[in-house]
């Protein structure tokens, strides 16, 4: 068994900024990621980032997930293993992995999930034919790989992953034919649906997928108008020719590796579905294991950098060895956090967090 | 509607547009319409003359009279929702970013069009600034009949 002060399950933006401070406040700190690279899902992302100077803002992600290694490089006590699967979590802390062909097993004094997110899917008849992907497929294929998904695009979901793929489909010379809403409004930002809206591509709101056809791959797919109670009109379906659907209807919180723990939850659908119950330390009802990120609840990266940074030190602080500015950065990144969810659509996650905060008052 | 499609209304787009006699000199023009976590282009800005203030969720106020036309914030602006306008004669002449390849070249004659996606008019290339601070957003100069001066938005190749 090898001993850690700090284990953290997930190399996304989160996990690297918990272990940014958690390791300047001398924590022995194991990142372990899935991928073969950390960075999470910034590695993917093309555009540049909101927020202001402190997240980061008008830096493109990938150039961002650069940035938060690069803060990581001369700590002489991190250790990061990447293609790395978590297969065992314990009460106790240890942590048992699959690394290259091998079984490992860990122990740490404090455990970080921030194991992200991951995307809902669409039910419709032939949703499984080749050609259908999720919007964070499309983006490995395209941006990590270099490889173009098809040629005739539809998208479903017009929140701000659905317009930025949308717009990154445009820029690979992919054909975007349309994005579909179910809701009657766009759902991410404006000015994302203004981007693409100005490139030709039709918004269609109060409209989702019936039907998709094609015998060994996908060749059509037949839309609908839905009303305001979410129902089709009848005598409105039409079909449209594509080789290629993305789907992109939203992100799950991924909490079983907690609930394998026995960790208590909480649905609450302003966070995105089943989210961990945490305490105002980011710590779970389980004893020394905290979260962090999407993982306890969906929001736009540059909130989950600013939760990342508080766990680490919050952590530094639960092992007796708090970080030197500890008192200072707290204040400074819980105002940030603040200040990221001061405008409409943070309100969304204010409320779920209150609940949460109801949820371990009941535990 | 910009809630259903993307577009905004005239009205909109009008708000953010300063008086014709101001438009003689370049102004940026700030369609952010929602009220988002962001303020790269008050922070860029080299005059001050964008103004978000403390809560970031702000939308971005333009002080006319500092604006010198420069075109910083128009790449800054991570929703691409900045264009600097200028009436010279009977043209209108804009800066706009651009993220797609290719790249226009000086003198090409290029698609205008409006917020809706539709071709209205023809574009004449100005110049194209694309420096390593812009990190690939280039800003495009482009002069359109000054009649279209609160509809274009962008440019597209001809042979698509």
């Amino acid at each position: 068994m090898i001993s850690k002060d700090l284990i953290i399950i997930g190399g996304g933006p989160s996990g690297l900024c918990a272990a940014k401070t958690a390791l300047e406040s001398g924590l022995s700190v194991l990142i372990i990621e899935r991928n073969p690279n950390i960075g999470g899902q910034l590695v993917k992302q093309t555009h540049k980032f909101f927020g202001s100077k402190e997240q980061y803002a008008k830096t493109r992600g990938f150039d961002i997930a650069k940035k938060l290694i690069s803060d990581l490089e001369g700590f002489s006590n991190l250790e990061i293993l990447a293609e790395t699967s978590v297969v065992g979590l314990y009460r106790d802390r240890v942590v048992t992995v699959l690394h290259q062909d091998k079984y490992l097993r860990y122990q740490a004094k404090s455990i970080i999930v921030a194991t992200g997110a991951s995307e809902k899917f669409l039910a419709f008849e032939n949703n499984d034919l080749p050609g259908i992907y999720g919007a964070g497929a499309i983006q490995t294929l395209m941006n990590n790989f270099g490889v173009l998904p098809g040629s005739d695009v539809v998208m479903i979901g017009s929140g701000n992953i659905g317009l930025i793929v949308s717009y990154q489909l445009i820029q690979a010379g992919v054909n975007v034919k349309a994005i579909l809403e179910a809701a009657p409004k766009i759902g991410g930002y404006k000015v994302h649906a203004s981007k693409v809206a100005r490139l030709g591509v039709p918004i269609l709101t109060s409209t989702t997928v019936k039907k998709a056809f094609g015998d060994t791959e996908l060749k059509a797919i037949e839309i609908v108008s839905l009303d305001e109670k979410w129902q089709q009109i009848p005598d409105t379906s039409r079909k449209m020719e594509i080789d290629t659907l993305c789907i992109s209807v939203g992100l799950s919180p991924m909490h079983q590796l907690l609930s394998m723990i026995g960790a208590k939850t909480k649905y609450v659908s302003e966070l995105g579905g089943f989210v961990p119950v945490i305490d105002e330390n980011h710590q779970t009802t389980v004893q020394s294991v905290f979260v962090c990120g999407d993982a306890v609840g969906i929001e736009e990266a540059s909130s989950a950098m600013m939760e990342g940074y508080l766990t680490g030190i919050y952590i530094s602080i639960h092992l007796n060895t708090a970080h030197p500015k500890a008192d200072d950065l707290i204040k400074y990144y819980k105002e940030q956090l603040n200040m990221l969810r001061n405008g409409p659509f943070g309100i969304k996650t204010k409320i779920g967090l209150n609940k949460l905060k109801e949820g371990m008052q009941d535990a | 509607m910009l809630n259903t499609n993307g577009v905004p209304t005239l009205n909109q787009v009008l708000s953010r547009f300063p008086d014709k006699k101001a438009l003689i000199h370049p102004k940026a023009i700030l369609e952010c319409y929602e009220d988002i976590p962001c303020n790269p282009c008050e922070t860029s800005c080299p005059f001050n003359a964008i103004i978000i203030g403390e809560n970031i969720n702000t939308q971005p106020k333009l002080d006319v009279s500092l604006c010198t036309g420069c075109g910083i914030c128009v790449t800054s602006c991570p929703g691409l929702a900045i264009i600097v306008a200028q009436l010279v004669g009977d043209k209108a002449v804009f800066k706009i970013p651009y993220e797609l390849l290719p790249l226009p070249k000086k003198g090409d004659i290029w698609h205008g069009v409006n917020r809706n996606g539709d071709v209205i008019c023809d574009a004449k290339i100005e110049s194209i600034l694309a420096n390593k601070k812009q990190d690939h957003t280039a800003l495009i100069t482009v002069s359109v009949p000054s009649l279209w001066i609160h509809e274009f938005v962008t440019i597209r190749e001809k042979n698509e």
